[in-house]
């Protein structure tokens, strides 16, 4: 990179992986992990967060990583369950500055002249006619003109606005130009940090082209303590999911203590990248061999 | 009946939702990055014939539905019954007139149709692509026109109405689409 980013490798095996409730981990079984008993599991990564966070708290200045994270979950036209990544974390940026550097590069690769930035509140007031800090659960649900075949009432309410955000915000969104979603509700911070000024909005933002989510990017969480307490958050929201517990990244904590610098980082899909470049519909035809004939 | 996941749906599949027999026309798995996953599912009804799409969550399952298409060859209607039966086992079915629908101005004795049933009973009745019916009705059209002109209206034997070249007369069998109800041709003498 001409911005004096360095290109860094992680491992895609690891032994904690990223807990977040709705991305789903393929294991591996590792035969030799003495002295345990029976087979240690390993993780492929369903992206490089971790282990980046690690290296920045350990001093490495800029850094990119541009290589395979996997995701287990169906293919689609969207989504391949092996997939290219590139995750950047810049020092001293916040989610702004690093929306603009995004926006720099989807006009260097996409050709793109312009791009737009709508809150995540605008795009509901502006799409789906609803204030979504002072709606009830029954009011987000209503606005849903979808049937649904199970109740949205028993779900979540991040449930109810994400279904909203996927079936009637985002074909709406970034159809000429990308469009980046930024101010991301506190619920769905992920790894985020809170705004100071406004606890119930989180520094994230997302990217939205031609119907594409194409990257997800935070002012990155420094804090240890509440590092802890979002993990301890996506496992109880898995609990109630049936999903399996996930085992917390002790060494990231350690990190993180030790002392990650203001940074701000953001996860690219190279191959949604491009698709759009190559104005294909189906992933399938941008990698040499799709997951049905790896 | 065996039940169906979402991630066994496909188009062609036949499935219960809201208690009528259903024919899936596409699945969308949808992932938002963050997300919980759902299904986008576009459907047929199969009694109401109504399309529409459905939300589903992924993971979920339904009853799959116990419809099974044949092909047999009509056969009479009693007034209130359209008959059909099997060429090969001589086996009978009855439709009623809700089951037969707008497909009733093209049946055909002895043309073969495809018969969806659910539970043994049928529900829908698809002629042919194409059906030959004599013109009972229509206006006599001038001398010398060639097809292309916009034609005139013609009513068929079983009370069809379609549009035919004007060079047709009545007491002509034609041959017609049953799928878009347009005049394809002169039936073959």
């Amino acid at each position: 990179m001409s911005r004096n980013v360095c290109e860094v490798d992680v491992p895609i095996l690891s032994q904690a992986p990223v807990t977040d409730p709705f991305l789903d981990n393929f294991k591996i079984s590792f035969a030799y992990s003495a002295p345990c008993d029976g087979d240690a599991i390993y993780y492929l990564q369903t992206s490089p967060e971790y282990g980046m966070k690690r290296m920045l708290a350990s001093g490495s200045g800029d850094i990119y990583y541009l290589g395979k994270a996997f995701r287990h979950e169906p293919q689609s036209p969207q989504h391949n369950p092996e997939f290219t990544m590139l995750e950047w974390y810049r020092i001293g940026f916040d989610d702004r500055t690093l929306m603009h550097e995004v926006a720099a590069l989807l006009e260097a690769t996409l050709g793109v002249t312009a791009v737009e930035y709508l809150a995540y509140d605008e795009a509901f007031l502006q799409y789906c006619q609803i204030d979504i800090w002072t709606a009830t659960h029954q009011e987000l649900v209503a606005c849903y003109t979808s049937e649904c075949t199970y109740d949205l009432l028993a779900e979540s309410r991040d449930h109810v606005l994400q279904l909203l955000f996927s079936e009637q915000i985002e074909s709406k969104v970034g159809k000429s130009t990308p469009c980046f979603i930024y101010d991301f509700p506190a619920s769905q911070s992920a790894l985020a940090k809170l705004k100071a000024s406004e606890q119930h909005k989180a520094h994230r933002f997302e990217v939205y082209f031609k119907g594409l989510e194409l990257a997800n990017g935070y002012y990155e969480l420094t804090d240890p303590e509440q590092l802890q307490q979002r993990w301890q958050g996506d496992n109880a929201t898995r609990q109630k999911q049936g999903l399996p517990q996930m085992p917390h990244d002790e060494r990231l904590v350690a990190a993180l203590h030790s002392g990650l610098p203001d940074c701000a980082g953001v996860a690219l899909g190279v191959d949604r990248l491009l698709m759009l470049a190559l104005a294909a519909s189906d992933i399938q035809s941008t990698l040499a061999f799709g997951f049905t004939d790896a | 009946m065996a039940n169906f996941s979402t991630n066994e749906f496909k188009a062609g599949l036949k499935v219960m939702i809201d208690g009528e027999p259903c024919n899936i026309l596409e699945n969308e798995y949808v992932k938002p990055g963050k997300g919980q996953a759902f299904n986008r599912v576009k459907i047929r009804k199969l009694i109401s014939n109504k399309v529409l799409e459905k939300t589903f969550k992924s993971g979920d399952s339904v009853e799959g539905a116990d419809v099974l298409d044949t092909e047999l060859s009509y056969l009479y209607n009693d007034g209130e019954f359209y008959h059909f039966m099997n060429n090969e086992t001589f086996e009978q079915v009855a439709a009623d007139a809700k089951a037969v629908g707008d497909s009733v101005k093209w049946l055909v004795e002895n043309d073969v149709c495809t018969i969806t049933l659910f539970n043994g009973s049928p529900i829908a009745v698809t002629p042919p692509n194409f059906v030959e019916l004599e013109i009972v009705e229509t206006d006599p059209g001038l001398k010398g026109d060639t097809a292309g002109t916009g034609g005139k209206p013609a009513t068929l034997s079983t009370g069809a109405v379609v549009r035919v070249p004007l060079f047709v007369q009545r007491g002509e069998v034609v041959k017609v689409d049953t799928r878009s109800g347009e005049y394809a041709s002169r039936a073959q003498k």
